[in-house]
């Protein structure tokens, strides 16, 4: 084996080294969605904050120069477009999956508009650890190039699952989402609880956003997602509301996104939108294993609409 | 710690006068007093809609009510909100749970703290909540998911979480409805020990009779918002407090229960069997094994049980609304699929519980809710098509008129009739028919008296004309009153057979929790 050639392990490293690259935007949507999920609320919105945190995050990166401001700012974007879904939830007789939808195209929609002026400017990168400096082989040096906003998630997901069984806020959201008559019989507000916990995911979806355009493709274009948004909310239900489960099934959904790419670098072009598919079959194949006409979810917060 | 009191604290002397509270043009309380020593078991008595959780929602803070004062150790109180009501030392215990399901006792505790902090300590916490346990008459399992508890393991948590709390002055909500008459009487006792030692006030709102007349040592009668009687139980029989609270209205005598109709003489067999059924609950986990039961024409068959051991999904296989694992049922000896065409042709007919939700379309008229067996036959419908508007109605014209519903007209949605007149609406769809089969879940839960009486005596009445009716309920009185023969269910199983005559409360009660 001559080096710069792996020849079909290529395909692993390469299939690897996208698990921890792509996985990211899937770690902090699903992380976003599963703090909203406890509470008890399903926000479908997600996949259109993630496109306008890409946006705000690359526009505020480029003018100011600083990725990480922008990844501040695309939090800042995601965690307003939560409040809203919060707030207009909060009304009486309001379907949180029917908002969700809404704000899924209002946010695509918002930021294509703004965000046309940002298609040609080259903002700056978000930095990375190369852990594969050692290694003569270039695939490698790649695959291991680990992105700091991948670190922080995965510092993130142990992380959220301490707080939600350790600190009184945690409780507060995992009461809010199970029993919102014990909650109430507490003196807790539903609905403030639940519009915070929107606003928190909103947040951490955002974060994600600003991944797309700040690090991985790295620019901005309005087919940036491909609905990654809406992949993480299955990917949710498949990691059984567990934050630290979001965190491996994230890797397990990066690692089928980079499928097509891998075989593609090894020569592999035929039925290269087949294996581009992987994710979007891997999306149904899990969520057709993971439920069943015959019982209801296990862990399923018990106030989430589907859980009723 | 704070919000908890030290246990030799005594509850205070709480003194309620002229009590008074309108919704829109609806008295529903009139000037009720009540008066409440240190240490009291005081019972509150009422039909639905007495106002008793009028009362108690004004006391603990939800309802601001029109006029009245309350009096704590003779200083004038007003409660404002929930939050107050807890900081005066009153608490609430409901007839449904406040407990957190996918936590465990001790999560479920910690949570109810008003002192949380901010990263909790669990080892902390543990210890105290292991002293307090030491302090109480009985226990509960504290390191399992509340999801997993009994109902009588759950009521007592509940007590336990409000006594944790600091809590002084009890009021339980029907607290024994969902469990056994040995449970309930668990509880009330330690409840009675509790005021015995001047720890506890109780205020228990019932309409149990027994419950009243065994552990509380006053009561107050409640009728149309009114103080309609009470005193100190010892002086008061039965009889005096039925007469209270239900005042002149009517009951109608209990239905005679004729032998067994012509139709199960000649019988050849039972009109409804089940050999071996089993079926998933919706955790798919199995609800129902090896069941097997028959139930003869012109025979009722009760089926005691505590809540959540396979009763819903029963009948929900019986109605159609769930598959069957396994297992045959027949229906007069042939096999029964329970679709619509079956149940038609072997006229089986189903009583769900809570009917508004399981058995009815909400916003559908009453008329459109009674012809949902027969919409599609003539003359409700020519051509097995076309739907007659008119013959609809005026089935429900007559239909309302035999079974005395009280609806603003046919037209009138189904979820603006009282719960009364949604049974009764249900109970005519499902009766007015030729029954051959009738499967019933709770028919009385929430009713009145004298509704309750009436729609018992409608099922007798099915009996007497033949039909075989299979009767599940919680409530062990109403099948001491109805069944011919009483079976009892535990954890999907029937583990207990006994005739009427000759059934002992206490033995049903024990095969209830357990296999012996």
């Amino acid at each position: 084996m001559t080096g710069g050639d792996l020849g079909w392990w290529g395909v692993l490293v390469a299939v690897l080294g996208g698990a921890i690259r792509l996985s990211t935007p899937y770690l902090f949507v699903s992380l976003g969605e599963t703090l909203t999920e406890q509470s008890g609320r399903v926000n479908l919105g997600l996949e259109g904050t993630l496109v306008l945190g890409a946006m705000s995050g690359y526009a505020v990166a480029y003018v100011t120069g600083s990725p990480w401001l922008g990844v501040l700012v695309a939090g800042g974007a995601g965690a307003l477009l939560g409040l809203v879904h919060g707030l207009v939830c909060s009304l009486p007789r309001v379907n949180d999956v029917a908002v969700g939808i809404a704000l899924f195209i209002f946010g695509t929609g918002l930021a294509f508009y703004l965000g046309k002026a940002f298609i040609q400017p080259v903002a700056p990168r978000l930095p990375h650890l190369a852990l594969g400096a050692w290694s003569r082989y270039p695939q490698i040096r790649v695959a291991l190039e680990i992105n700091a906003l991948f670190l922080a998630g995965g510092v993130l997901a142990p992380l959220l699952l301490w707080a939600l069984r350790n600190t009184r806020w945690g409780l507060i959201v995992r009461t809010v989402g199970d029993n919102a008559d014990a909650a109430r019989a507490l003196g807790y507000s539903v609905a403030r609880v639940r519009t915070l916990a929107t606003l928190a995911g909103g947040f951490l979806a955002g974060i994600g956003g600003s991944f797309l355009s700040l690090y991985y493709p790295g620019t901005w274009n309005e087919g940036l997602s491909s609905g990654q948004g809406l992949m993480a909310i299955a990917l949710v239900i498949f990691a059984r509301w567990n934050p630290v489960h979001c965190f491996w099934v994230s890797l397990l959904f990066g690692g089928a996104t980079a499928l097509g790419p891998a075989l593609q670098s090894v020569g592999m072009t035929a039925n290269y939108y087949l294996f581009n598919a992987a994710p979007y079959v891997l999306t149904l194949l899990l969520l057709v294993l993971s439920s069943s006409p015959r019982h209801t979810l296990a862990g399923a917060p018990r106030e989430l609409s589907i859980s009723r | 710690m704070s919000g908890v009191a030290a246990p030799g604290e005594r509850p205070p002397l709480v003194e309620i006068v002229g009590m008074t509270k309108y919704f829109g043009s609806l008295r529903a309380l009139d000037g009720v007093a009540l008066r409440l020593a240190p240490g009291t078991f005081h019972a509150v008595l009422g039909e639905n809609g007495a106002g008793k959780s009028t009362l108690v929602k004004c006391i603990m803070g939800y309802h601001r009510p029109d006029a009245g004062r309350l009096l704590l150790d003779d200083r004038e109180c007003s409660i404002e909100n929930p939050r107050q009501a807890h900081r005066l030392g009153f608490g609430m215990v409901y007839q449904h749970f406040t407990l957190v399901p996918s936590m465990t006792a001790v999560e479920n505790l910690v949570l109810a703290m008003p002192d949380l902090p901010a990263v909790i300590r669990w080892d902390e916490a543990r210890a105290r909540i292991d002293a307090f346990q030491r302090t109480m008459p009985f226990r509960v399992p504290l390191d399992r998911p509340v999801a997993t508890l009994a109902a009588g393991e759950k009521q007592k948590l509940e007590i336990a979480k409000q006594l944790f709390l600091g809590r002084r002055v009890l009021i339980l909500d029907e607290p024994t409805s969902v469990l056994t008459p040995d449970e309930a009487d668990q509880i009330l006792g330690a409840l009675r020990e509790l005021t015995r030692e001047q720890r506890l006030t109780v205020v228990l709102i019932t309409h149990k009779f027994r419950e009243v007349q065994a552990f509380a040592s006053e009561v107050t009668v409640l009728r149309g918002g009114r103080h309609a009687g009470g005193g100190d139980v010892r002086d008061l029989a039965r009889g005096d407090l039925v007469r209270m609270m239900i005042g002149s209205a009517a009951i109608p005598a209990p239905a005679a229960r004729a032998t067994p109709g012509p139709a199960a003489r000649s019988a050849p067999g039972p009109a409804l069997k089940l050999r071996d059924v089993a079926a998933l609950n919706d955790s798919g986990v199995l609800a129902i094994r090896h069941l097997s039961l028959a139930v003869q024409p012109g025979e009722i068959v009760g089926i005691a049980g505590v809540s959540g051991n396979g009763q819903r999904e029963l009948v929900e296989v019986l109605a159609g609304q769930r598959e069957r694992q396994s297992g045959v049922v027949t229906v007069g000896g042939v096999p029964y699929a329970p679709r619509r065409a079956d149940m038609r042709r072997h006229r089986v007919f189903v009583l769900t519980e809570e009917p508004l939700d399981n058995a009815c379309v909400r916003g559908m008229s009453v008329a459109d809710n009674l012809a949902f067996r027969n919409f599609d036959e003539p003359p409700n419908a020519r051509g097995g098509f076309l739907v007659s508007r008119r013959a609809i109605r005026e089935q429900a014209g007559d239909l309302i008129a035999r079974y005395r519903i009280q609806a603003a007209g046919p037209d009138a949605p189904l979820e603006t009739l009282s719960g009364g007149n949604v049974q009764r609406t249900v109970l005519a769809r499902e009766l007015s028919a030729d029954v051959a089969v009738l499967v019933a879940q709770n028919p009385c839960v929430g009713l009145d008296v004298a509704a309750a009486a009436e729609i018992r005596g409608r099922i007798i009445a099915a009996r007497n004309r033949g039909a075989a009716v299979l009767l599940i309920s919680e409530d062990l009185d109403e099948l001491l009153e109805l069944a011919d023969r009483m079976l009892v269910m535990f954890e999907g199983e029937i583990v207990y057979e006994t005739p009427r005559e000759g059934a002992d409360i206490h033995t049903v009660g024990r095969y209830m929790t357990s296999r012996t």
